[in-house]
């Protein structure tokens, strides 16, 4: 009876397309893991596919909860600052292109440990090295279980939950986070090339054809934003006033040219803050700072924000920019082609589908601010960050279209973050598995033994991955996804870049400033997040202390140039152990694979080890 | 790979050859990645000393609205494009000068 009545109070069509995600997910992901059962099978899946299907394979293992979701909610609350999310996402790209895919490749290192063992025959190393797979996996793993709750909250919203209206949040964390844990501890869901080039193209379909829907119903993307300009301020003004007067907020109103808007919300920022290319997001330390009063006793000046705001954002674009080319899961994906020159056109393929994709969420953000503006007063998993799944189905005033369309997005973000939490979910486990249980704690342990603590990793980590989501409700999707960035750009990033392009590196050098930078990092973002957690109050000292609260929040612009700093002076001093066989390294690194020198440099190790 | 067994040559282990090949496919990174950063950098800039003209409407966007959210991204593709085409010409004629070189002995 309870159960009917649950059943009743949910959107069918929102929930069969989500449950058929699920179900078309779980199914695949098994059949793929049948078909592929060793390790080699599943780094090097995409030989003898097509460039088409391997770039759309990399482009779905990319893009997440933070692209899917945490972008539009991000666009709608901030507006223009946010928009250094996707860009840099997508650019970031071209950064791991330039530098470093295509050495990494000539080198053939699967993983970071991998060539940092590799680069510096040190298998010690390689235990250090792997330690920041799990901090980024833990850190990017939060957004997707935030997402996951998000979406979860959104489908059952009106169901009743012992007394109380709506599921919790966590509730959907914990469905969500024990079901894709089995599914990884049970051997499904490996980054198998057919199943994550199909995630591409559902995700591009599920955010695309609802924004296209939307346009020719509501406007296109410009007049849209022409709607926040200022010469809509005194409709709004006018419109405002009347609608306090009757007590009915939330009115429509035609703007100047037909254009319709919602009023917004006391809480949402006004247009002309929204706009600003210095908006809520990058002045909001500033803005929050109690600057002391002059000892002359004069009034006291409020802070200038700009200048802070051009700290922070550089250091955002930082963080993303360098982030991108660090993330442990990305870079293996650059194996899965026949050769270079395909290695290369896969990228370039890479960057236009992940690049048409970015422009479709910040369309969201700004349908969501003039069409569904409550939101606003949400908090949680009731804010912005919900826009992607609930503006279609303002479409035809709820009705059958509207639903068909909020169950695709929805499907998409089901996608989107079972996904990206499977695929670190599996990078995670292995790393604990195989490196540290399998070489650390008992190098001896047969294959039975290690296949047998794959799954209790698998389980101890999504346990951890679940309690973490369903703590971090308040931060939003994509704020925590540029912290998993910050950190793979303070610690991997300056690893993979210096050593790939200075041969006078040594593995202390290495190891200490890809320590201390990802550490700084670590714990910058950290401090950050209790305090926006209200674990600690740190709120006071930040207001006194504006700059420091952005140096915390966005610490790329001081970690990148310490770790490499660090990186530059111990190697100096430690130059006695830079390895011995170096110019042979930088050979294998730098020249053409056509002139065949892996294959040398195996013989030649294989040679020293008989 | 069906390419025959490329020879050993001491072209390739000297010195010389390693440092112009990193230095030649250093400068293309470097290149490019600074009409990448020059852009990515110069935008806040823009927005910092210049609010008024990158706030100037085009077709309803905000300036720098378009420029960030729409138009980065085939400039973008653009630089991958030449990179790659680069990169690409490079090692050909890297492999062509050591064949070269290694017919002359």
């Amino acid at each position: 009876m309870t159960s009917l009545a649950m059943i009743a109070a949910v959107d069918p069509w929102i929930l069969a397309l989500s449950l058929l995600t699920v179900a078309g997910t779980i199914a695949m992901g098994f059949w793929a893991a049948g078909r592929s059962r060793t390790a080699a099978d599943f780094f090097v899946a995409g030989r003898g596919v097509s460039v088409g299907w391997n770039a759309s394979a990399i482009s779905g293992e990319y893009l997440s909860a933070a692209s899917f979701m945490g972008v539009a909610g991000m666009v709608m609350s901030s507006g223009y600052d946010a928009l250094w999310y996707p860009v840099c996402y997508a650019c970031g790209y071209l950064f791991l292109l330039l530098f470093i895919a295509g050495p990494l490749r000539r080198f053939g290192a699967y993983t970071i440990p991998d060539f940092a063992e590799g680069r510096y025959d040190s298998p010690v190393f390689r235990k250090i090295a792997v330690v920041f797979v799990l901090f980024i996996g833990c850190f990017y793993t939060m957004p997707q279980m935030k997402g996951a709750g998000t979406t979860l909250a959104y489908i059952f919203q009106d169901i009743t939950w012992f007394g109380h209206k709506g599921l919790p949040y966590w509730v959907g964390v914990v469905l969500v986070g024990v079901v894709i844990t089995f599914n990884v501890a049970l051997g499904g869901m490996k980054g198998i090339t057919l199943v994550q080039a199909f995630q591409y193209w559902m995700k591009m379909f599920a955010i695309s054809v609802p924004v296209f829907v939307l346009v020719a119903v509501h406007g296109g993307y410009g007049r849209q934003l022409q709607a926040n300009g200022p010469e809509v301020a005194d409709i709004m003004a006018a419109a405002t006033r009347a609608a306090a007067g009757t007590g009915r907020p939330d009115v429509s109103l035609a703007t100047a040219d037909g254009t319709r808007r919602a009023l917004l919300p006391t809480n949402a920022p006004a247009d002309r803050v929204w706009l600003n290319p210095f908006g809520p997001l990058t002045t909001k330390a500033a803005k929050a700072a109690k600057p002391a009063a002059p000892a002359d006793g004069s009034a006291v000046k409020p802070l200038d924000p700009r200048p802070y705001a051009l700290v922070y954002t550089y250091s955002l674009i930082i963080a993303l920019v360098c982030g991108t080319a660090g993330l442990p899961h990305i870079l293996v994906r650059f194996y899965t082609n026949p050769d270079g020159v395909a290695a290369k056109r896969t990228t370039m393929w890479v960057m236009i589908l992940i690049g048409v994709f970015y422009v479709f969420p910040p369309v969201f953000g700004v349908l969501g601010r003039n069409l569904l503006p409550a939101l606003y007063a949400g908090t949680g998993s009731k804010g912005t960050d919900k826009i992607v799944l609930e503006l279609p189905r303002i479409l035809s005033g709820g009705g059958v279209w509207g639903s068909v369309l909020s169950g695709v997005t929805c499907a998409g973000a089901f996608a989107a973050f079972m996904s990206t939490f499977s695929g670190l979910l599996v990078s995670m486990t292995g790393a604990l598995a195989h490196d540290v249980y399998g070489r650390i704690l008992k190098p001896t342990s047969t294959p039975g033994e290690r296949m047998r603590m794959f799954k209790w990793c698998a389980v101890a980590l999504g346990g951890v991955a679940t309690l973490l989501g369903s703590l971090v409700e308040p931060l939003q999707i994509n704020f925590m996804v540029g912290q998993a960035f910050a950190i793979a750009a303070a610690s991997y990033f300056p690893l993979l870049f210096m050593s790939v392009w200075w041969r006078g590196m040594t593995m202390k050098g290495a190891a200490t400033g890809m320590l201390s930078g990802g550490t700084c990092a670590l714990v910058a973002v950290t401090l950050t997040n209790f305090s926006d957690l209200g674990w600690i109050s740190l709120a006071g000292f930040w207001s006194h202390h504006p700059l420091l609260r952005i140096l915390c929040e966005q610490p790329a612009i001081w970690c990148v140039p310490l770790a490499i700093g660090l990186m530059v002076v111990v190697s100096l001093r430690t130059r006695a152990t830079v390895p011995a066989d170096i110019r042979m390294k930088m050979l294998v690194l730098h020249a053409p694979e056509a002139l065949g020198l892996k294959q040398e440099y195996i013989r030649e190790h294989e040679g020293h080890a008989h | 790979m069906s390419s025959p067994e490329p020879q050993v040559s001491d072209r390739i282990h000297s010195e010389s050859f390693l440092h112009s090949l990193m230095r030649r496919q250093l400068r293309l990174s470097v290149a490019c990645a600074g009409a990448f950063l020059v852009v990515l950098f110069g935008l806040p800039l823009a927005n910092y000393f210049a609010p008024g003209l990158m706030a100037t409407r085009v077709g309803g966007f905000p300036f720098t609205w378009l420029l960030l959210g729409i138009l980065f991204f085939p400039f973008v593709w653009l630089i991958a494009w030449v990179f790659i085409r680069r990169s690409i010409a490079l090692e050909e004629a890297e492999a062509a000068e050591v064949r070269e070189s290694d017919a002359r002995r």
